[in-house]
């Protein structure tokens, strides 16, 4: 048997990712639902025929996807009786290697020359599934039937032909069914382009260097990830994050994050963590482990991912918190919510010892803001989504990222002048959130204030956001960003959701208006060791004003020229020592 | 027409020039280094390099990087802007991204900073009905803030103004009556077409660099004007076509992706000439290369380009890819012991080990030195020389001792893993834009395409490369054969049923006005008009679009419907009756046609009547890892009626070319060379 290059390693890596891209491509070009052909919410993958493990994943996918689907894949195989070429199964069960509802995966196995010989999967974000609310973000639900339809592993195709029962059990209880169809078809064309790009590579470079490459791959990216590992000094390291509250209770749910560092392994202990809650702010094992994947990805983000790339973390099964929900506990923000959280708890708890790797913490919310309603003009029912960024953190290089989307998204926003048309509303205001960078030798980028008016009709907002509480926490002496904000104008009267940043079915009427402020980043350092020069630009260009400056960056602006006041800055500053 | 015709694109590194006299056949070409603090130094330097007199020549169209690089480089004038009141940070807030999926850092910094951008009360609703009417005593007040604050040019920016435009006609009106010069712009004039980010950079970036524009074609136009030329300059623009100096600054932000739009352009022409239907262009430069298609001799266009991250230009322009890979790509081992090719470049300085300017990393140019594939007694030829043996040895300490391997073993592989690299991305572009490679030919060029077209037409699948007869000028050659255009956009956004049809021939109507009226400000000689019209559709709920071709103003709503479903069911191969197909967009192009230039003159009239007489020396250059005693040749004396197997060199003054083993190349009537891939597993 002929030895294996390190050549011939770089090729097949390229290559195995080649078909994840082009099944990814694939599907975002021919979705309908714009969270995946606009938003990016999808992913694609090549899983091992008998364990699932990860083989390779494309490139363009949604990180929050990064190591879940071997997950759900695992969950196929336990479940798969006379598996044949052209089966599809769908499943979307958060319990069995899910996230929330809405993400469902399409699995279908590959055989090589007869042979069961690796699966392909994918994920995409439907817009409904059902539920109580229409988009699936119950800001209430207390149990995961109020979320929405379940579907354990069942074939949707069987021999490349598709179940139209089973379809139309799922069609009959799902809202805006009559487009679906158009993203079933585009899942599956996805999967059978990866079958025909994954036979040509296996034809092209022989099975067995295929295989013994793939094994060879994981080894290396292993060793890669140790490598990185041993660069963090040994120790325990403790970081940690909050939740709001679960949409339910009116409690902030703690994520503990114990980090050993140990040699060439890290080691995440989360049993400090708070207790299962009633709302739906559970997570389910596999987004709690995808989004530990997904910080590391963050923090060295040029390593490639496989299974082996996991492997130098040992995480243990956080028992008897809310990170490692079972039936039937609520779980719709796991995956937009709680994923960033767990991921802020990571970078919080490494920050100190690897600063130059790492970032005050970001927004991390996704803003999850749903209005649904009848327009009577249109004679027409819709919902609207709003998903939103906000600041990043400072980092040793530079200021924050104003308006970055979720950590865990890639995606853009809808433009307002594409929303105003699709729905009876008006935006009046699109604006930098001022103010809410963290304060810090690098400052945090900043949120987004918006207010929209209803133009027609009645409607219902709900929401799931975070960091109404606790803005994302600063590092090395930074500020932490500025929280979260929501108020409702309805009928001449104010409205702040009790849970500050969650709630559900508020009820709004033409005239009506909603503003939201987005959180800010946190701060890098101490801001009172911040440029005065490029404090004074700050409020030239109005994202702090002078009083501001004054407090949290010790820097006194001269009222008259706009300039520093270079003496009274001194005494301020060195007072403060 | 008679007298001569100048085509001169200035690029980062080089200004090329092509002049041809149509009437003689005569062609003279000429490369001088680019002059960076002011371009028009290196173009006249060039005019001079042909020795051709001024008066003469009937037309110069220029391809300039002037406006890329004052973007790139933030050396763009002070602008202000007025827009809708609550959306001034529209241009700073962007679309909610980042520059990477994973990491978060990264910088954005808006072309018009913060205390520069004011609001004024105004607004339309997606409707077009005005909700807020223009409040033109605060708009005089912000504009003369503007003017004291020291703004060099104005944008003016309001929402849905793709869908009534008359708030920014009003306000234009007065800004020109307030601005100290020429340098307005309205959002809706560059393009009119929805979303208020995209929209709005276009608008800002054409603010940002109109002045820049202004000064150096003025600077360039009385440079030549005094050297004798009597003509108006032209300048090349992103579609492919070109417009009047005259009247080219007013839409500046439409020059900025030019340079690689006239190396498809000038495929486009070489490809129709010589009866090539679809070609995937790919020219490879030092940092990176650029990838383009061509069908039916027509460059694919698209309307969406990022000239950087949170930098996108909505206005239609050749669809040029840029991939991170070029001869200066840096091999290196990574942590996992994989060789890995870029993205990361040696650039010019320090350049690869072999340019002598202090390179110590092995790049894909230093791989094919060490292969024997690039001479190396011409490319040590510089200030420092470094020697063959400096170059092996750089890749046996960098690369070859993790792994046991010679210099030679080296270079194969960081060839094999870069041609592999390049490939897939090419791949990627390819269908990303709906086609699959191995329908086309590759049109190789650039310094370094002919280097690697064989390899990555192997490794795509793909038949046959067309090497052009000068590879390393193409872009000057685009500048020769492109013609007069104007591209007009318009928003409808209505599903087909509810479309009204008598409107959407009157928008095409109203564009090909449009068009007529600025072809005649171009006041340049053109032969005919030609039209292009498509409309971008979606189905309803859909987020892509698909570009369709239409008939023209008679269209109707069968053939659109119809059009669709045909290109649909070609690009997805799905049927969706089911669902409501939307108009979104209309497109025309209104085509100047120039006279056009023979392109066989390029090719010179050196060739020799036999194979042997073009022969210029042999020397031993590695394949799949045997050394081949390889022929090497003179291009431009191989003869007409060429037919010949690989292994082979072809040298020329702008390029190298590698015909590999078993590969058979053959000349055609117009001067290009076809290679035929030898397919080793048919």
């Amino acid at each position: 048997m002929k030895e294996l290059d390190p050549i011939t390693l770089s090729v097949i890596q390229n290559g195995l990712i080649q078909v994840c891209n082009e099944m990814d491509l694939a599907f975002v070009r021919a979705a309908f639902s714009p969270v995946i052909s606009e938003a990016l919410d999808r992913s694609d993958g090549i899983y091992a025929a008998d364990t699932g493990e990860l083989i390779a994943q494309g490139e363009l996918g949604l990180p929050i996807f990064v190591g879940t689907m071997q997950f759900s894949t695992q969950a196929v195989i336990e479940r798969a009786k006379e598996v044949r070429p052209g089966d599809i199964y769908i499943v979307n069960d958060p319990y069995l290697g899910g996230t929330h509802l809405m993400d469902v995966k399409f699995v279908r196995p590959f055989f090589y020359k007869g042979k069961l010989w690796a699966w392909l999967a994918n994920t995409g974000h439907w817009p409904d599934l059902g539920g109580a609310v229409p988009g699936g973000f119950s800001a209430n639900a207390t149990e995961v039937e109020q979320e929405g339809l379940r579907l354990p592993p069942v074939k949707l195709f069987k021999e490349g032909t598709l179940d139209e029962e089973i379809l139309s059990i799922i069609l009959s209880n799902i809202r805006i069914a009559d487009q679906r169809i158009g993203d079933i078809k585009a899942q599956a064309a996805a999967l059978s382009i990866g079958d025909q790009r994954l036979t040509e590579l296996l034809d092209r470079y022989g099975e067995d260097v295929v295989t013994r490459s793939i094994r060879e791959l994981k080894v290396r990216a292993s060793e890669q990830m140790q490598a990185k590992i041993a660069d963090i000094p040994d120790g325990c390291y403790h970081g940690v994050a909050y939740v709001d509250s679960d949409g339910v209770v009116d409690e902030p749910l703690k994520i503990d994050m114990k980090v050993t560092s140990k040699g060439n392994r890290l080691h995440f202990d989360m049993s400090g963590s708070s207790a299962p809650c009633m709302g739906p702010m559970n997570s389910v094992l596999a987004t709690t482990k995808s989004s530990i994947y997904l910080a590391m990805k963050h923090i060295f983000p040029d390593i490639p991912i496989n299974a082996g790339t996991f492997e130098p973390l040992d995480i243990d099964d956080p028992e008897g918190t809310f990170l490692y929900a079972r039936y039937p506990r609520p779980v719709s923000g796991c995956a937009a919510e709680v994923s960033q959280r767990i991921a802020e708890a990571v970078f919080n708890a490494l920050v100190d010892v690897i600063p130059d790797l790492l970032f005050a913490a970001p927004a991390g919310t996704s803003g999850n803001l749903a209005v649904g309603g009848y327009d009577p003009e249109r004679e027409k029912a819709y919902v609207m989504y709003v998903i939103s960024g906000g600041g990043y953190g400072g980092y040793r290089e530079g200021d924050g990222l104003s308006n970055g989307c979720s950590t865990i998204g890639i995606s853009k926003t809808t433009p307002i002048e594409v929303m105003e048309q699709y729905y009876p509303v008006l935006f009046e205001e699109y604006s930098l959130h001022e103010g809410s960078g963290g304060a810090g030798r690098q400052r945090g980028g900043f949120g987004v204030n918006y207010r929209i008016r209803l133009r027609r009709g009645e409607a219902r907002a709900s929401m799931v956001m975070d960091h109404g509480r606790f803005g994302p926490l600063g590092a090395l002496g930074g500020e932490d960003g500025g929280t979260n904000k929501v108020l409702v104008e309805a009928g001449g009267q104010a409205y702040v959701p009790p849970h500050l940043s969650k709630d559900q079915d508020i009820q709004i009427r033409a005239g009506d208006c909603i503003s939201v402020s987005t959180p800010g980043g946190g701060g890098f350092g101490d801001p009172f060791d911040r440029s005065p020069d490029l404090v004074a630009r700050d409020v030239r260009r109005g994202y702090y004003t002078a009083e501001q400056v004054r407090e949290r960056f010790g820097v006194v602006i001269d009222p008259g020229t706009g300039t520093v006041d270079e003496l009274e800055t001194y005494r301020l500053r060195t007072a403060a020592e | 027409m008679t007298g001569t015709v100048i085509g001169v694109d200035v690029g980062g590194t080089f200004t090329d020039l092509i002049s041809a006299d149509p009437e003689t056949g005569q062609v003279a070409v000429s490369k001088v280094p680019t002059t960076l603090d002011n371009q028009a130094f290196g173009v006249i330097e060039a005019m001079q390099g042909v020795g051709v007199d001024l008066s003469d020549v009937v037309a110069i169209n220029h391809g300039t990087t002037t406006t890329t690089n004052a973007l790139l480089e933030r050396k763009i004038a002070r602008v202000g802007l007025v827009t809708t009141r609550g959306f001034r940070d529209v241009l700073e807030l962007g679309r909610r991204t980042r520059p990477q999926p994973y990491g978060l850092k990264g910088r954005f910094k808006p072309l018009i900073s913060r205390e520069y951008r004011m609001e004024v009360p105004e607004r339309i609703n997606a409707d077009g009905e005005v909700v807020v009417p223009l409040d033109e005593a605060a708009l005089r007040d912000k504009i003369r803030t503007l003017v004291e604050m020291g703004a060099e040019s104005l944008v003016i920016h309001f929402l849905h103004s793709y869908k009534n435009p008359d708030h920014e006609k009003r306000a234009l009106e007065i800004a020109r009556e307030m601005w100290p010069n020429r340098f307005v712009t309205a959002g809706h004039e560059i393009l009119s077409e929805y979303r208020e980010y995209e929209r709005g950079t276009t608008a800002a970036i054409n603010g940002a660099i109109r002045p820049v524009l202004d000064r150096y074609i003025n600077r360039l136009q009385e440079e030549l004007t005094r050297g004798g030329f009597a003509h108006d300059l032209l300048v090349m623009q992103g579609n492919g076509g070109s417009v009047s100096s005259r009247i080219v600054a007013e839409s500046a932000v439409n020059t900025v992706m030019s340079g690689p739009a006239s190396g498809v352009m000038a495929a486009a022409a070489t490809c129709r000439e010589a009866g090539i239907d679809k070609v995937i262009t790919y020219d490879m430069g030092g940092t990176s290369s650029d990838v383009g298609m061509v069908q039916g001799g027509v460059p694919q266009v698209t309307a969406e380009l990022d000239l950087e991250y949170g930098m996108p230009i909505h206005v239609p322009m050749v669809d040029v890819h840029t991939i991170g890979a070029g001869g200066g790509s840096i091999a290196f081992v990574n942590e996992a012991g994989l060789l890995q090719v870029g993205p990361e470049s040696a650039g010019a300085t320090p350049g690869p080990i072999c340019y002598g300017r202090g390179g110590t990393q092995p790049t894909i140019t230093d791989a094919n030195l060490v292969l024997g594939r690039l001479d190396a007694e011409k490319l040590l030829a510089v200030d420092h020389p470094v020697s063959l043996e400096d170059v092996r040895r750089a890749f046996e300490r960098e690369i070859g001792h993790h792994f046991g391997m010679t210099a030679e073993e080296v270079a194969t592989a960081i060839l094999q893993v870069a041609n592999n690299r390049m490939a897939g991305a090419i791949r990627m572009v390819s269908l990303s834009r709906g086609h699959d490679p191995r329908d086309f030919a590759l049109f190789a060029f650039g310094g370094a395409g002919p280097l690697h077209g064989g390899a990555l037409a192997r490794e795509l699948g793909i038949p046959r490369v067309v090497i052009p007869a000068r590879p390393g000028i193409t872009n000057a050659l685009g500048c020769v054969v492109s013609d007069l255009r104007h591209d007009f956009v318009n928003t409808v956004n209505t599903p087909l049923a509810a479309v009204k049809i008598e409107q959407v021939r009157e928008i095409i109507r109203q564009q090909i006005n449009d068009g007529k009226a600025m072809i005649e400000r171009d006041g340049v000689a053109t032969r005919e008009l030609v039209y292009l019209f498509s409309a971008d559709m979606q189905f309803q709920g859909q987020s892509h679009m698909l570009s369709v071709e239409i008939s023209g103003p008679d269209v109707t709503r069968e053939e659109l419907q119809r059009r669709f479903d045909e290109v649909y069911w070609k690009r997805f191969a799905v049927e969706l009756p089911e669902i409501k197909a939307v108009l979104v967009n209309l497109h025309t192009a209104v085509i100047g046609k120039r006279d056009s230039v023979d392109l066989k003159t390029l090719a010179g009239t050196a060739q020799a009547d036999r194979l042997e007489a073009a022969q210029r020396t042999t020397r031993r250059v590695m394949f799949a890892g045997d050394w081949f005693e390889t022929p090497v040749f003179w291009r431009e004396k191989l003869p007409q009626s060429l037919s010949l197997t690989g292994p082979a060199i072809l040298e020329q003054l702008d390029t190298t070319i590698v015909i590999e083993p078993g590969d058979r190349v053959t000349a055609d009537p117009v001067g290009n060379l076809i290679v035929e891939v030898h397919d080793e597993r048919a």
